[in-house]
């Protein structure tokens, strides 16, 4: 990867755990990775659930000086009003996955756009919604591996380290669907 | 071997602080600090130290002054409106010499204003939102390795020079997550406040040491009387008129630190040599700024880099030995232009200084101080 530069956004309303999966990809970059400088940043706004909220990790093997996201190289987005608010400053060529109940217009933007059944994945597949952040891991844990910035394991690894006891097969069974979601994609 | 862990800023200076031998936290929640008073709750019962959250602002400085007098290394945690709330007992342990370390957090302001986002409003409120002199200590952190360290500075500040120390944080570096080098226990160092060396009956417990202007503390349960008041006292503690007494512990506040400014004073610089312009950025904005500075330089523009990391004491003379052959200097910030003031007075007319604020909760982006620079050259 050389010096260069990755930025990751995740987005969507308040209450999905946006913000942890950014922390996850974060830990996992900077803990079980080697080598690579990771801030991970987030904004929301006063409310506890609902409204737009967005995670960022910024990666490099360099220095960090900057520590948000400006045009990112990869995005996931949630919501439509995350969609909305976000998503036009992607990276020309970057990826962007949208979450294909919620985001119900595609976003027109220079970016090969993937649209994948992460709320219903967790819905449906795994029969908790709660759950959409771990499917939404497991489709930037492929990006990340196919970009060979880091192994799905460190995310797994990561996740591990992060969610409460009694949980680990659910959130695993969650990632790997999700994995398996953008596997096919990419 | 020195221990790795991705934290927030905030987690860094509650670990930092238990680290500098901080065993009392009074706190009141507020964002974006809160998650400092959460951190300390769960971990200082651990090292055997109290946690008490109080009733608002006002009661858990109180607290925490209360834990300092009585021997403990304690700090409080909050944010703009909340700092402005415990200004008059920051006042309060000035006055009375007693060692605390106040966290704010900024956030956009004035009032409750914007809970969740970024500012540097606060810069002046650090210097003089207390009534009357004093010479004021404040810290303003970059990174979440220098939450940790910075934290622990603080405290080893506040102990010696027996008064407030402020780490003057920011919503971003608070709530960012990096990478943090631990070092082990025994590197860390630590300084703790002077203890008498007297007898009990010989204590004076405002008596400074001729070396330092500064007077052994005792604390409460130790056996040593001692009498804490804010009026203006003697060196037996009581209240006093007299001219001569006030005239002389007043000075002597200010001169216990303004002395030994060089021991305290901090900065960082990237690339000043040859420069013909300097950025003067602080906190989260320096991130911004030396990103800026790299992409100027990379552009044959001869740009420097200045940060101060004490920010009061301001590095007035660091910052002075930079400027020969400097034309501009140009001071980025997230206020209506509070520092640029300080800059202004540090250059002396000798370089044309421009500020350039940004109020709307959003961090500068490089492209805006880079444009800044641009306009500038």
């Amino acid at each position: 990867m050389g010096d260069q530069r990755y930025e990751i956004r995740i987005a969507g309303s308040g209450g999905q755990g946006v913000i942890l999966a950014a922390v996850i990809v974060g830990e996992a970059l900077a803990l079980y990775e080697e080598g690579l400088n990771v801030v991970q940043t987030q904004a929301y706004g006063p409310e506890a659930r609902g409204g737009a909220s967005k995670a960022e990790v910024v990666v490099s093997r360099s220095r960090i000086d900057y520590p948000k996201v400006t045009s990112p190289n990869l995005q996931v987005i949630l919501t439509q009003k995350a969609c909305d608010k976000y998503v036009h400053d992607a990276l020309p060529g970057s990826v962007v996955i949208v979450d294909d109940f919620f985001v119900t217009e595609p976003p027109k933007v220079d970016a090969k756009v993937y649209s994948l059944p992460i709320v219903r994945t967790a819905r449906e597949e795994v029969g908790r919604e709660i759950v959409t952040n771990m499917v939404a891991l497991g489709a930037v844990a492929r990006v990340l591996e196919s970009w060979e910035l880091a192994k799905p394991e460190s995310i797994r690894k990561a996740i591990l380290d992060r969610v409460p006891k009694g949980t680990e097969e659910l959130n695993l069974k969650a990632f790997e669907l999700g994995y398996g979601l953008m596997k096919e994609k990419l | 071997m020195p221990e790795i862990r991705f934290w927030q800023g905030n987690t860094a200076v509650a670990m930092g602080a238990i680290a500098a031998g901080c065993r009392f936290f009074g706190g009141y929640p507020i964002t974006p600090s809160s998650e400092i008073a959460e951190i300390m709750a769960v971990e200082l019962p651990k090292v055997g130290g109290k946690f008490i959250q109080m009733e608002d602002e006002i009661g858990s400085i109180a607290a925490v002054i209360g834990a300092s007098i009585a021997g403990y290394k304690a700090m409080t945690a909050t944010s703009g409106p909340g700092f402005s709330l415990k200004q008059e007992n920051i006042g309060f342990a000035y006055m009375t010499e007693v060692p605390i370390v106040v966290v704010n957090v900024m956030r956009g302001g004035p009032s409750t204003g914007l809970p969740t986002k970024v500012s540097q409003q606060d810069v002046m409120q650090a210097r003089w939102g207390t009534h009357g002199d004093h010479e004021t200590i404040a810290l303003a952190p970059a990174s979440v390795q220098e939450c940790y360290e910075l934290t622990i500075d603080a405290f080893n500040l506040s102990e010696r020079f027996r008064q407030p120390v402020i780490l003057l944080s920011d919503e971003v570096v608070g709530h960012m997550r990096e990478k943090v080098v631990i070092p082990e226990g025994e590197s860390i160092p630590i300084v703790n406040r002077k203890k008498p060396k007297v007898k009990p009956e010989d204590y004076i417990p405002y008596k400074p040491d001729p070396e330092d202007d500064i007077p052994p503390m005792a604390s409460f349960g130790d056996g040593y009387r001692w009498h804490v008041t804010g009026l203006t006292h003697n060196e037996w503690g009581f209240p006093t008129n007299d001219p001569d007494v006030t005239e002389s512990k007043i000075w002597r506040l200010v001169r216990k630190v303004d002395r030994f400014k060089g021991e305290i004073v901090k900065c960082d610089t990237y690339e000043t040599q040859d420069a013909d312009m300097i950025v003067v950025a602080y906190g989260s904005v320096s991130r911004t700024a030396l990103s800026a500075v790299r992409e100027a330089r990379s552009k044959g523009l001869k740009v420097g880099f200045f940060r101060p990391i004490t920010l009061w004491p301001f590095p007035v003379d660091e910052l002075k030995v930079l400027l020969d052959g400097v034309k501009a200097v140009l001071v980025p910030e997230l206020n209506c232009g509070q520092m640029v003031l300080e800059v202004q007075r540090a250059v002396e007319g000798r370089a044309k200084v421009f500020g350039k604020g940004l109020v709307n909760g959003d961090l500068f982006r490089p492209s805006e101080i880079f444009e800044f620079i641009k306009e500038v050259a």
